[in-house]
């Protein structure tokens, strides 16, 4: 069965996102009065699998192995059919 | 003896590393090709600095799951020398060689500039030709650079004397000014755990010659050869 999978990977709360400050600088020369604000990197992937649970473990593994940094980063999974 | 200098698609400071070993310090080093196998014919392997597959995803992450990282771990793991420089040392921290990892700098933008290093440790393959505490004159030429680990970690390293070098100022004085990227506690290189793998940001290899203004790094290589003849 095929799944759409969204995989988010996001820096850990507390940890410094200097991409993220000098956006949020820019908007606030642009009039934005924003605060607060963080990155993210989104992955969307088709799965295989059996069912919804195998597909967010691969997803999990792929976070685990490859697409996040333990160091530094929180992933989030979502599973659609 | 025999030196191995790796090379990935977009690695652009091998040469300058074959260039030292050969032709400055005068030991024998090959260009080895990632598709390669390591083999076990040699004494020391040298991660080069570039950009290992665009950065793509984060920088050295993608060349740390190659094949030959696992030549290069378990030639680590069997007391070889390894030696990661700025993409390198990226790729070393993904694929686990050391703790930690290198992140965007403080400011995100490439910097390329002249520091000054702080000698942390004399006592490791990579730094006995130096002085503890000495100021050494290397540059630096990085994006993600930033050294981050948690705190337990970091206590461990430092208890184990585990970091080589600080960014420091002229004087050897470990400040905030110093730290061009914001590296947790200046840190810049990093050993692993038997101190045979070195991990460091700055360019050694572009400090190894008085006509380029400094020839600060090339003692780190000569460290590493006195090691290697030691053991021979």
């Amino acid at each position: 069965m095929k799944f759409e999978v969204q995989i988010t990977i996001a820096l850990k709360e507390g940890m410094l996102d200097p991409e993220a400050m000098a956006i949020q600088h820019a908007l606030n020369n642009l009039g934005f009065a924003t605060e607060g604000l963080r990155t993210a990197s989104i992955y969307r992937i088709t799965l295989d699998a059996p069912t919804p649970e195998d597909a967010r473990a691969t997803a999990m593994e792929m976070c685990e192995r490859l697409l996040a940094n333990p160091v530094i980063h929180d992933y989030h999974v979502e599973v659609a059919q | 003896m025999r030196f191995a200098v790796v090379q990935f698609g977009g690695s652009n400071c091998d040469r300058d590393v074959h260039h030292v070993l050969e032709s400055v310090c005068g030991v024998d080093a090959d260009l080895v090709w990632y598709k390669e196998r390591l083999g076990n014919r040699y004494d020391a392997v040298v991660i080069p600095g570039g950009f290992s597959y665009g950065d793509y995803l984060r920088a050295g992450a993608i060349a740390a799951r190659t094949p030959i990282m696992a030549d290069i771990i378990g030639h680590a793991g069997a007391g070889g020398l390894v030696l990661g420089i700025c993409n390198g040392a990226q790729i070393g921290a993904e694929s686990g060689l050391v703790e930690g990892t290198f992140t965007m700098n403080r400011t995100p933008k490439f910097i390329c500039e002249w520091v000054h290093l702080r000698v942390e440790t004399a006592d490791s393959a990579f730094t006995s030709a130096y002085r503890q505490g000495e100021v050494i004159r290397i540059p630096i030429a990085h994006k993600e650079g930033r050294f981050v680990t948690t705190p337990d970690v970091l206590e461990r390293m430092e208890r184990e004397g585990r970091i080589a070098f600080k960014f420091c100022d002229e004087q050897g004085a470990v400040t905030a000014e110093s730290n061009p990227n914001g590296s947790l506690g200046n840190i810049t290189g990093i050993l692993g755990k038997e101190n045979n793998v070195l991990m460091m940001m700055p360019h050694p290899e572009r400090a190894s010659e008085d006509i380029l203004g400094s020839a600060d790094g090339k003692r780190l290589f000569d460290s590493m050869i006195a090691h290697i003849e030691r053991r021979e």
